[in-house]
Order: C-alpha cells, then structure tokens, then sequence
C-alpha cells in the first residue's frame, strides 16, 4: 500500500480505513498482533487483515462485518485526525484541476496543517513531481513529517517549519503552483511569486472572509499576476428515497373511482420495499437535499504569473 | 513529463487562443488564416515566443507582442458623485459611427480610439469614478484586440468547451469535471476504464492526470471513439502508447466468454466522421463548435490526400506501365487492409485481455447513455477497493442508477451529488458575486467497489441494506405513508 500506488492486498504497516457503513469509517494501522475495537467487534489484524485482499468483508468477534478499504486521499480527507479546520475534497478537487497539476508538478503549499490537501496534491503530482509544505507550527509540521512516513510519500514532499510570510517556501523559480490557506495570504504573494517558475505558473489562495479575498486580490495585482478569478463551489448532497403522496379525497362520487383523473397507485415500482402500497397514493423516487448542508468553506481566488 | 522546454511555442503545437475569457483551440500552423472573435490573423509570428505572450493584431493579420503601456491614468481625475444630472438624450457621444469606422480603417491603435471617445465623451466627467472604469473597460474590450497564446489544459479545454459547445460535453460543468477526477482517484500508475461521449474531453482529462504511466481502457459505442477533444491537448506519442479502446458492443461476448475478433465494428475513422456530423446537427452553436473541434482534425486527411494525388501523376506520367502499376496498386491495397486490420485485432486482443483480469483501478463513466447498464456491466471488470464515477446531465437516471447497484451489491458509500459553482467580481469597494451562474452542471454518482460475494444475493441482502443505512433513517421511511 501507498497513497500513491494501489497495492491488492493488505500488509503489516500499511494504514487501511475500516468501513462500518453509511460514512462511519475509520482509519487503521496494520500491525502483527494488533487488535482494533470496533462496535462489531474485535479485528485481528495478524489474522483477519493482514494477507487479506482489499476491499474485503471481514468478520469481526461479535458476528458482525466490515469492509477493509485501500486508503486514498479522499478517504484520509474524511478520516484524518483534525489538528486544524481541513479542506475538503470538493475545494481540493477544483483547486487540483485549477492548478494545473499533473505528474510531475512542483507545488508548493502553505500551511500544511493537517496535510488534506497535501495527500491530494502529492497523489496528483507523483512520481517525478514534488511538494514543498511550509508550516510554521512546529508540532503540525512534526506530525505532518511522520504522516507522509507511514502513508509512503516522503520522497515525494518536503514540509519545513518556518513562518511563509517572513521567510518563504525556502524554494524559488522552481514552481508551477503555489496554494495559500493562511490568514494574511497577501503577505505571501510576493515569496509565492518568487517561488513560481520564471515562465510563470498558477496560484491559489483559499480564504474564509471577503475582506482576506480583496486584499490578496490588490497584492496580486500589484505584484503583477493576471486571470485574477475569485470563486466559491458548494457541494450539495442528495439522499435517494423513495417518497408517497396521498391523493387528497375531494369527496369525489363512490360511483366514480374507475377513472381518478390521474394515474395514480397503478405503477407499482419493481423492487420497491413499501408492499403496503396503499390505494389513493403516488410514489416516485427522489433525490432529496439534506436538511442542512455546508453552506460556505472559503473563497478560492485564482491567478496567472505571466512571464515578464 | 511535459513543460520544461517545450514552454515556447512551436510550429504544429496544439494551442488555445485567449481573448478576456473567451477561448479557441487551434493548432499553430504558418500562413494558416484563423479567425477568432470576428478578427482575422495569422500564428507565424506567435512561433518562438514563451506560452503565454499577449500579442496584438496589427495590419496584415500579424501579431506582436504586447507591450507593457504604462497606464496614462495620473491626470488630474474629474468625477462626478452620483447621477442625478445625467440624461440619456442619445447625444453624450460626438464622434459618430462613421467617424469611429474612419479612425479604425486608418489603422489607428485601439487605445488611442479609446482615448477619443473619452474625449468626445460628453458625460464622461459627470461620471462616478467607479462608473468611468466600467466605461473604459468596456471600451477597452471592443476596441483593444489582445490575444494571448496559451498552453492547452485540462481547466483550459474544459471551461473551453462548456462555453462554446456544452451539447458536446453533455453538459459536463468544469467543476464537475474536476470532482470526478479527484472521486476516482485519477494518478499515475491507475488502470483505467473510461466510457465517455464528451468528444474525448474526459478521457484527455484522465490521460493529464496519469501522465502518461499506467493504462487507460477507453470503452466506446458504435465503430470508434471519439477523440477531437482529446486531440486539443497536444499529448506528446508516448501517451498514447498505453491507451486502449474496446467497443461496447463487444463487452457482453466479453463478460459471458463467448468474444472472438471475427466481427469487427466498422472502420473506426468512417464512424467518427459520422458521429461527429450527427451531434453537430443537434446542436444549438453548430458554427462555433465546428471551428474549435475541425481544427486539429484536418491533419489526418491532409497527409493522406497529396500522397494520392503523387501518385496518380506519377502514373499517367508513364501510360505504359499503367496497367502493371495499377494491379501492383491493388495487390498492396490489399495487403495494407489486411495489414491494418490485423493490426486492428491485435489491438483488441490486447485491450480484451487487460480487461479480463477484472483489476482496474477506477471506472468514469460520462456519456449520453444511461448509466445503469453502463455501470452494472462495466463494474464486472473493477477490482474491489476502486473508487467508481458515473456523469449524468440529469438526476433521475442516476436515482435508478443508485437503487440497481444497491440491489447488485458490491459497492459502498455510494453519493448521488451536484456542485455549484458561483463567480464573484472583487474590486474595491464593488465585490459582489458575479450576476449570472451556471444554472447546472450535471450530477455525479459515486461510490467504492467491494468483493461481491456470489451466494449473498438474497439472504444477506437486507442485512447489507441495513448496513449501509442507519436504523434511524430506515424508521423514517418506513414511517412514511406508504
């Protein structure tokens, strides 16, 4: 297993994410003579992982059963151990294509934070590319560092502990991306543009207040990049249900009923799980919203460094 | 892979031409005349010089590079506060139309037209300063022709493609797009399967993220895929190395273990050709759409067509010989159809057999189809543990699409989901969303694959039902009138 190379079976060290079902997940550390509680269970990694192929159902101690999944970005993303609020994958996917990214972009990113968009970005530029993380809180760059250990990616980032907005990306003119999510992303553009290659290349910043947006959209300007865009994508998730509706009585005559102006409760949907269909009911399937969703995570503002 | 020196333009690149936010894809070729947002002009002077130089069409149709003009704006500004005072009479304006046509057949700069309007400009000073910008931008963008040549990218074609010619791409929003990429864990290394009618889009989207390693199966209905989409990319040979294609037709015989290569669809470059004008036809901008797609297609024909005209001449050259040459001519015809569609077999016996180890790493699934047969067939030759993606410009497909797969089994977390994409102007003091968004994008179906167990079907079904879904939820709807 890597995050960056799909492997068919499950192997001591490898991280695996347990599936309970319906987005109940967790991530796990395979280890000979390890053992993970779950609420079905106990799971014996030496004898219920461990050889086993992924995506597999395994039978824990009380009868019940999981699926061992092969870990991905998007799945670390929903499962990771928070040390900072998080991207998820629906910015990411947009900031990834964006971007520009593909096997073997140099990207750099600050801060690391709990590395979300760092797995992404390292899955997307691997094998020859490369991903410079700066992040100046030195515990989250620590962790961040022994993260990219076990999930087999250090060769292909370097995260160093020092302060963006002062000291840089400790790289320059090697860049063809550079992402910001920090609270003063316009004291970076200038580090950020020096980090990008000569002939240009693409930056993003990632902020939750307009007023962070308008004064990182002057410091680009001023420092001379184009294509300045600012945009904000929301994901809506629908739940599939299968719905009725009552046909209100509107005291139509008995004598009447063979023609109900509509058709009404005749189709019986196949496969359909209501088998106490009731006449006088219409039943169709539909996506329905969820109550609540996540109505805004930041701004993604966009821009071009053009060569000069 | 790519980048690094080949960051200069080149003669027979693959290109895409800016102008504001309009783009064309185009391949650079010399004394080949192009039109682009009603002007004409030709590429040879673009050659040489670094992706991303902004040039200006001057007399002739040639381009120069834009010069960095210092912007005159440090005169002394006039502005007034509101427009409590400013009437519409039609005449704040003195130049007239046939003044304006005189200074642009004169060949004078388009700043400098700019400049007179503001000049002749009656209200001009009255003006809000924020409304004068609005005013010079606009102007700005009539009159002042700046194109600018791109490096063609995925976020390039895509936005490319969903302006001009949407019906195409069935409706795929850009953003869409990068959603399924990033669900299907597209990288490096991935085997492939990809069923797409987006004109190759989604498919030269998958081959970006690979860059070149690993193996992309592309399944296609009727006698070939269609790639003009692909084609704007510029992909350099090797990329294609690795890239198969196996017809839909073929992946029942496939599945049940009867396929032979005996029968073989049509001739793949006829049936393109005949897709290609179909789709046109139902289409809304049939004319934009031709000049982004036509393009980079000619090529193909033009190799083949002066090598034939050669030969004819050669022929009628010596009238002697014309009937020998003529037989020989047939015999090699002959044996080159054979040869290609050997060819053409041994391609389809390698795409076979990848498939039948029933272990690619992901399924993209976008196209005019309906998905559930797509899914419940293609499926079959995903390993467990790979993330699939299903396109749909419409939810309902996709509703059924979700209820089949859960009775199928096999898969899990399955999300039926849309994005909504919102632009916004930042300027100060004037940041709003932009007044106009997307109304859709399409939706996308997703999900894991997992080992199917063959003798589940029935009796473990609803456990598998219940384990997907939370006891509360299943409350719910058992609750509801039904």
């Amino acid at each position: 297993m890597s995050f960056v190379e799909y492997g068919d079976t499950i192997k001591d060290g490898d991280t695996a994410i347990v599936f309970l079902g319906h987005e109940s997940m967790f991530p796990v550390k395979v280890q000979h003579g390890s053992v993970t509680q779950t609420k079905y269970g106990v799971i014996r990694h030496s004898t219920d992982l461990i050889g086993k192929k992924y995506g597999s159902k395994v039978t824990c101690s009380k009868g019940g059963w999981v699926f061992i999944l092969h870990p991905t970005p998007e799945l670390w993303t929903m499962n990771l151990p928070h040390r900072t609020q998080i991207l998820y994958s629906t910015d990411i996917s947009i900031i990834t294509m964006m971007l520009e990214l593909k096997p073997g972009s140099i990207v750099c990113e600050s801060g690391t934070g709990s590395g979300s968009l760092s797995h992404a970005l390292i899955r997307t530029v691997a094998p020859t590319g490369h991903l410079y993380t700066v992040e100046f809180h030195q515990q989250r760059a620590e962790k961040a560092r022994e993260e990219f250990r076990e999930h087999g990616v250090e060769h292909l980032v370097t995260v160093t502990n020092q302060d963006v907005c002062k000291n840089g990306f400790g790289v320059s003119s090697i860049a063809d991306a550079v992402f910001l999510d920090i609270p003063s992303p316009w004291e970076a553009i200038g580090h950020a543009k020096s980090a990008l290659k000569a002939e240009g290349g693409r930056i993003c910043s990632f902020s939750p207040c307009i007023e962070q947006v308008q004064r990182t959209c002057l410091a680009l300007e001023e420092s001379g990049f184009t294509e300045i865009n600012t945009l904000e994508i929301l994901l809506r998730v629908y739940n599939v249900r299968t719905v009725s509706l009552q046909i209100p009585d509107l005291g139509r005559a008995a004598e009447d009923n063979s023609s109900p102006g509509f058709d009404s409760s005749s189709p019986s949907p196949q496969g359909s799980s209501c088998a106490n269909l009731q006449p006088g009911t219409v039943q169709f399937k539909s996506g329905v919203p969820l109550r609540e969703v996540v109505g805004h995570t930041g701004y993604l503002t966009f821009a071009t460094k053009s060569l000069l | 892979m790519e980048g690094g020196p080949s960051a200069r333009i080149r003669e027979g690149d693959c290109a895409v031409l800016k102008r504001d936010e309009v783009f064309k894809a185009v391949s650079v070729l010399r004394r080949r005349k192009i039109i682009f947002e009603k002007q004409w002009f030709y590429l040879d002077n673009a050659i040489g010089h670094i992706y991303g130089t902004t040039f200006e069409v001057t007399s002739g149709g040639n381009l120069q590079p834009k010069q960095e003009v210092e912007e005159t704006s440090t005169e002394t500004k006039e502005a007034g506060t509101d427009n409590r005072n400013i009437v519409d009479d039609g005449k704040s304006q003195k130049l007239t139309h046939d003044d304006i046509k005189a200074l642009k057949d004169k060949g004078i700069k388009g700043q400098e037209i700019v400049q007179q309007l503001i000049e002749n400009s009656t209200t001009f000073r009255d003006k809000t300063e924020f409304a004068q910008d609005k005013y010079i931008k606009k102007k700005k963008k009539k009159y002042e022709a700046v194109i600018t040549v791109v490096k063609p990218s995925t976020r390039i074609l895509s936005t490319m493609y969903y302006a001009r010619e949407p019906g195409k791409i069935n409706h795929l929003r850009y953003d869409t797009l990068a959603q399924m990429l990033t669900l299907g864990n597209i990288h490096a290394g991935n085997k492939m399967i990809v069923m797409e009618t987006c004109a190759g889009l989604v498919l030269g989207a998958v081959m970006e993220r690979m860059g070149g390693y690993g193996s992309i199966i592309q399944m296609y209905p009727g006698g070939g895929p269609v790639r003009a989409a692909t084609s704007c990319f510029g992909f350099p040979k090797p990329f294609f190395d690795n890239l198969h294609e196996f017809p839909l037709s073929k992946v029942q015989s496939l599945l049940s273990g009867t396929f032979s290569t005996e029968t073989l669809p049509a001739e793949p470059e006829e049936n393109t050709l005949v897709e290609e004008e179909s789709n046109g036809l139902s289409e809304e901008k049939q004319s934009s759409l031709q000049e982004a797609e036509e393009e980079p297609a000619p090529e193909a024909p033009m190799d083949i067509n002066p090598t034939e005209e050669q030969d004819t001449m050669d022929i009628s050259a010596e009238d002697v010989e014309f009937k020998e040459n003529k037989e020989k001519e047939n015999k090699e015809n002959v044996r080159e159809k054979q040869m290609k569609q050997w060819e053409r077999r041994k391609k389809l016996q390698e795409a076979a057999a990848l498939l039948r180890e029933k272990n690619a790493d992901g399924l993209i699934v976008a196209s005019k189809f309906h998905p559930t047969p797509l899914l419940l067939s293609l499926l079959e030759f995903v390993a467990p543990s790979r993330p699939f993606v299903v396109y749909c410009q419409y939810k309902e497909p996709l509703l059924e699409c979700y209820t089949k797969l859960r009775e199928r089994g096999g898969v899990i977390n399955l999300k039926l989901s849309e994005t909504w994409l919102r632009n916004y102007q930042v300027l100060p003091d004037r940041s709003h969303p932009k007044l106009t968004m997307s109304g859709g994008g399409g939706y996308l179906l997703s999900g894991i694959t997992v080992v199917l167990e063959k003798d589940k079907s029935d009796s473990s079904n609803p456990e598998a039902l219940k384990m997907e879904e939370p006891s509360s939820k299943r409350c719910k709807l058992q609750d509801l009138p039904c």
